[in-house]
């Protein structure tokens, strides 16, 4: 056990590193400069030093004047003390922005997970109980609806629908035009109004994967010889079902929703851009159109350790659900 | 030019099905297992509906001209096909026959564990003796259905290496059958019952048992959990399908004497499945030869042994290797089974039969009393066993 965990942790800690440095490396040969903008905007005012000049003052001052393996290491040394340096784009510590904004997104994506659970499961073991009936091929066309939809246009269509046509909801934002105005359940109310929208969008898109996952695994499980051992015990149908297969069918499910993890604090790039939600997904979009590293490499190495949690995760999970498996 | 080709389109190949066909085939089919389905699935059902008489109060089942069709996209196929015979109390009766005969769906269809929907009984009678009353079993509803089940009738499959629930402990899915049939029991009671079964199919640790997981154990130990369980609930019958075929030679004589020793201590009428002529004859009193979803041949094990009369019976013996008989090579039965869509109306074995002669192109052959107990659907014994003295002697030769 002490071993298997040793060795995950010595995988990991390669990853993380070899992981950070291709995105850094990638990050600095982008065309997108933070400084360039900054030192063109500075080089246009009346009597300011040439463009050249303040760009290599800029680099010196923020560091990026060094090669990439070098600036790495620099960058290293710091992040491993927990100093993740100042967001260019935000002006203020990449943390303190992370604790601001990580909050939205944890909060979408708990609900959307909740959700997405509770639709999905029970309909994609209702569809693999009933196969090939009425309901089945609903549950398929469905969920077949869902996956092949691109977040934008579904979010673009509830958008129309609902915001444009009904005006039930507002297009964008986290917080209507009266927020400071309303009282802490005024102010809740608010929020989760404006979340409906951007939930239902995540939502869609994930249940169609997740239940065609649980049918599948559902309908593998139902065939195996120790369902009919015990139907042939006489339990009901509803026993057979929910305790002797679904505990099955849980086992690939575990894995799958562990690596949900790393999902939950790393947000949702477009469907929060699309919503304008300032969750960690559009903070982190916008910190990397304007190129800034600090926050953009704070950004990458937390998912890629939230990955790695999440096997380590996964892999746990699979030795709860099945005994069978051992960590060793 | 085109009238060659066309013929040569149009020809029918049996085994060709197209598109529209298939599609007319399944809709058909979807309309009369939703039917069956819907009756199947009714929650309330009188019980005047599935109460049934004994023929004889002695037997336990009597199986009356039972039909299970599987409605399949390609054609209905007659796993079972107008099987007729009876278990007497407290004895057993084997089943034999090649793979694909339908020993299996007859059982499953006593136990109504067919798979749905494709595979329904769809006609004919299981009567099942509950000792105070029978019920058809054909005609149960699901939900009575699972009173009956690992109650009064219990299962051992095939397969006990897959067969125990991977998930869940050993001593956990022995009390589940307990718990669902005696709900008066208490935890501790239930236990202990458990632990008595696990006593009684000769596991020597069973606290220890008691706490594993099925993969802990090895095939023989779990078909012996298995057969706990299924005899957990004193059922009246207990269905061995093939228990010993995925074991090995020296588990299988432990599993064959358990189930002898035990056949004296729980006394339940054992209905034991299997294409292991040996076992037949160390276990059974009763026979059934089985081919192509018909029975062929019935009587005593006796008879059976020492008299086969159906030409495939015989065969069946030859093929059986025997102690102190030297031969080149062990006999086999040319042909094959006949498709199960498209079953001829003469004698299904009439293409692989050494014996076959110009009756056996005539209609599938009634069944024909050699004795009280000993009947065959074979031409050859038309006028009973007299005239065919000649055959039973040359079965009796081939047995020696």
């Amino acid at each position: 056990m002490t071993k298997y965990l040793l060795k995950r942790f010595l995988y990991s800690i390669f990853i993380v590193v070899f992981g950070s440095l291709l995105v850094y490396s990638v990050l600095r040969l982008l065309p997108t400069s933070y400084f360039e903008k900054i030192a063109l905007e500075r080089a246009q005012a009346p009597g300011a030093p040439s463009y050249a000049e303040i760009l290599s003052s800029l680099n010196k001052i923020y560091g990026m004047d060094t090669d990439i393996v070098s600036g790495f290491i620099k960058w290293g040394k710091n992040a491993i003390q927990g100093d993740f340096g100042v967001s260019w784009e935000y002006s203020i510590p990449v943390v303190e922005k992370f604790k601001q904004v990580i909050w939205y997104s944890i909060f979408l994506n708990i609900v959307t997970l909740l959700i997405q659970t509770f639709i999905s499961i029970p309909l994609g073991v209702l569809a693999a109980r009933k196969q090939y009936s009425k309901t089945d091929y609903f549950v398929t066309f469905v969920s077949i609806v869902c996956i092949s939809m691109p977040t934008f246009f579904l979010a673009t269509i509830l958008k129309y629908i609902f915001s444009v046509k009904l005006g039930w909801f507002d297009l964008f934002g986290i917080v209507g035009r009266y927020y400071e105005q309303l009282d802490i359940w005024g102010k809740i109310l608010d929020m989760a109004k404006h979340l409906v929208l951007p939930v239902t969008t995540l939502a869609m898109l994930n249940i169609g994967g997740l239940m065609r996952f649980t049918r599948t695994n559902m309908l593998e499980v139902l065939n195996a010889d120790y369902i009919r051992t015990a139907r042939a015990k006489g339990l009901s149908e509803n026993v057979v079902i929910n305790k002797h297969a679904f505990r099955n069918t849980m086992i690939p499910l575990v894995t799958y929703f562990s690596y949900l993890i790393p999902n939950m604090f790393t947000g949702s790039f477009i469907t929060e851009t699309l919503f304008q939600i300032p969750g960690i997904g559009y903070i982190s979009y916008y910190a990397l159109i304007h190129g800034d590293i600090p926050f953009a490499m704070f950004y990458s190495v937390l998912i890629i350790i939230l990955t790695q949690v999440s096997l380590l995760v996964a892999d746990f999970m699979y030795a709860v659900v099945d005994p069978r498996v051992r960590i060793d | 030019m085109t009238d060659s080709i066309k013929t040569s389109s149009t020809k029918k190949n049996p085994n060709y099905i197209s598109a529209s066909e298939s599609r007319k085939i399944s809709s058909e089919n979807r309309r009369i297992t939703d039917a069956l389905e819907k009756k199947y699935n009714r929650k309330h059902v009188p019980e005047s509906e599935y109460l049934t008489t004994m023929k004889d109060p002695n037997n336990t089942v009597e199986f009356d001209d039972l039909h299970t069709y599987f409605f399949t996209d390609i054609g209905t196929v007659r796993a079972v096909d107008g099987v007729s015979f009876a278990v007497p109390q407290g004895k057993t009766v084997g089943i034999v026959g090649e793979s694909g005969c339908g020993k299996s769906v007859t059982s499953l269809s006593l136990m109504q564990l067919v798979q749905r929907p494709q595979g329904q009984i769809v006609r004919g009678q299981i009567r099942f003796n509950l000792g105070d009353k029978a019920y058809d079993i054909a005609k149960m509803p699901g939900n009575m259905m699972e009173k009956i089940r690992g109650n009064e009738v219990s299962m051992i499959f095939q397969e006990p290496m897959t067969s125990l629930n991977p998930v869940f402990r050993i001593g956990d899915q022995i009390n589940e059958v307990i718990m669902l049939h005696y709900p008066e029991k208490s935890e501790a009671e239930v236990r202990d019952h458990s632990l008595h079964m696990l006593d009684l199919v000769g596991i020597a640790n069973p606290e220890g048992i008691y706490m594993r997981y099925p993969h802990e154990l090895s095939g023989g130990m779990r078909q012996r959990v298995m057969i706990a369980m299924a005899i957990a609930c004193d059922p009246k019958l207990v269905i061995a399908d093939e228990p010993t075929t995925a074991l090995d030679v020296t588990i299988q004589a432990q599993i064959l004497d358990l189930f002898r020793n035990l056949k004296e201590k729980i006394n339940s009428s054992i209905m034991l499945i299997t294409h292991d002529l040996g076992v037949i004859a160390e276990m059974a009193d009763f026979v059934v030869v089985m081919y192509a979803g018909r029975i062929v041949e019935k009587g005593t094990a006796n008879e059976i042994f020492l008299h086969p009369a159906h030409p495939y019976t015989v065969g069946l013996m030859a093929s059986k290797p025997v102690v102190n008989r030297k031969v080149d090579r062990l006999y086999s039965i040319p042909g094959s089974v006949p498709s199960p869509i498209h079953m001829p109306d003469y004698c299904y074995f009439r293409d692989r039969c050494d014996r076959r002669f110009d009756m056996c192109n005539g209609p599938y052959p009634a069944e024909f009393q050699l004795s009280d107990t000993h009947k065959v659907s074979c031409y050859h014994y038309r006028d009973g066993a007299a005239s065919n003295r000649a055959l039973h002697n040359n079965g009796f030769e081939i047995l020696n």
